[in-house]
């Protein structure tokens, strides 16, 4: 459990890979398994984000610790074109890719806590939190 | 001098292959093939190392290689056990024919480790090439038989089918999922198909809009889906993704979706107790009579 651990996702199997060392992690730090399930759909939607609009890029994790509480990181990178249009891809329903749309605004429900930093052309970092209740 | 390396490697192979023993042994104990049991390795090794000195005798075959690489395939011992074994061959060799040089300069050095490389190479060539083709076989034809289980149809009665879907779904599969759907759709005259998702790990938007393509072209069929084996847990992702599956039918169990089923194309499953018992009472309201058991006796006998 250190802050190294991270997939790589570049094949649409790697997805697999990131939601599995996930589900792993959070099942270490002690969440139960309706967040388990949370946790990995969380990773699914992000790396399937990454995969699909970016290409290449990584989800990394870290089991996190403040004083009275434990959780868990997970930050999601890439190098791919980023979000022009940051306040419509958070509403449901949008999507460039004929899916469903809630992708996003779905991670951001699923997670305690969600942060999203991208520029056009250079890529999107996208870090969320969930803690043990 | 390529002659001659390869006459002073023959000449001397005992001793290579004593050394070339002793270093992999030191190998063994520091890594992956450490819960090997010696024997098994001692073999492998001996195979091994007759295999390369075959190569370089120049009466190896191919076919001596591929069964070697077929075999440390089969045992599942990484491909790394081939390279370094051929590494360290390089390095017991270059030390021994060095030794049987009088005189080592720079020039004599860079020949004979040149040449040795000459030598070697097309082995390792040959070898890495032979284990990553047939792990490549071993690849295809699991996903071959990944293929097979990945969307089973199976029509348990006249118009009502059952589809259970188990592991991660991608998009190759959900291509899959679809096809066989409506394939067995049309194949089985189906009214009803289960979708029994208690298997799927995971449900994330990609896999919900598939399955939705895949019961709206069902429906255009003109056959309906109910879709089955949600756990709470995968409800209240989907309810937390904001995903709206309203214009599905959901049910938990595949047992209460069969249900839904048999409703759905008016049927209902008689327990056969039932009809023992009205045989029961049959039998009952005759032994009333002295003369209808007699009869009821004759009939049977």
């Amino acid at each position: 459990m250190n802050s190294l651990s991270y997939v790589s996702i570049m094949k649409e199997w790697d997805i697999v890979a990131a939601r599995q060392m996930g589900r792993e992690l959070s099942k270490q730090i002690g969440f139960g398994t309706v967040d388990q399930a949370r946790i990995t759909t969380a990773i699914s939607e992000l790396a399937r984000n990454i995969y699909l609009y970016a290409g290449e890029g990584q989800i990394c994790f870290e089991a996190i610790k403040t004083l009275d509480q434990k959780g868990i990181l997970i930050i999601a990178k890439d190098n791919g074109p980023g979000i022009k249009d940051l306040s419509q891809v958070m509403e449901d329903g949008y999507s460039t890719s004929g899916g469903l749309g809630a992708g996003l605004p779905g991670v951001r429900r699923l997670m305690d806590e969600f942060d999203i930093e991208t520029e056009v052309g250079k890529g999107t970092k996208i870090s969320t939190k969930k803690w043990v209740r | 001098m390529n002659r001659d390396l390869r006459n002073i490697i023959i000449e001397h192979n005992d001793a290579i292959i004593q050394n070339w023993s002793k270093e992999i042994n030191k190998l063994k104990e520091q890594n992956y093939t450490s819960d090997i049991s010696d024997e098994l390795y001692e073999h492998n090794n001996q195979e091994f190392v007759n295999v390369i000195i075959h190569s370089i005798k120049g009466t190896g075959s191919t076919k001596l290689v591929k069964d070697f690489s077929d075999r440390i395939i089969q045992l599942g011992w990484p491909l790394s056990y081939i390279t370094d074994g051929l590494l360290v061959f390089r390095r017991v060799a270059t030390n021994i024919i060095l030794k049987q040089v009088d005189h080592v300069d720079s020039n004599t050095a860079n020949e004979v480790l040149r040449n040795i490389d000459s030598l070697v190479e097309p082995i390792i060539r040959q070898l890495v090439n032979e284990y990553s083709v047939s792990w490549e076989h071993v690849v295809s034809l699991q996903r071959i038989a990944l293929q097979e289980l990945s969307a089973p149809l199976i029509p348990v009665m006249d118009n009502i089918t059952i589809m259970p879907l188990i592991g991660t779904i991608d998009t190759e599969r959900a291509k899959f999922i679809m096809e066989n759907l409506l394939d067995g759709v049309m194949r089985h005259n189906a009214e009803v198909v289960l979708i029994d998702i208690t298997g799927v790990p995971v449900v994330d938007t990609m896999v919900a809009h598939h399955l939705f393509q895949a019961t709206e072209a069902v429906r255009l069929l003109g056959a309906k889906c109910i879709l089955v084996g949600i756990r709470p847990e995968i409800a209240q992702t989907i309810v937390n993704l904001g995903i709206n599956f309203s214009n599905l039918p959901t049910k938990s169990t595949l047992k209460k979706g069969f249900m839904l089923a048999l409703e759905i194309t008016n049927k209902s499953i008689v327990e056969m107790n039932n009809k023992s018992q009205t045989l029961d009472e049959l039998l009952g309201k005759s032994t009333g009579s002295e003369e209808d058991h007699e009869n009821t006796d004759l009939k049977t006998t």
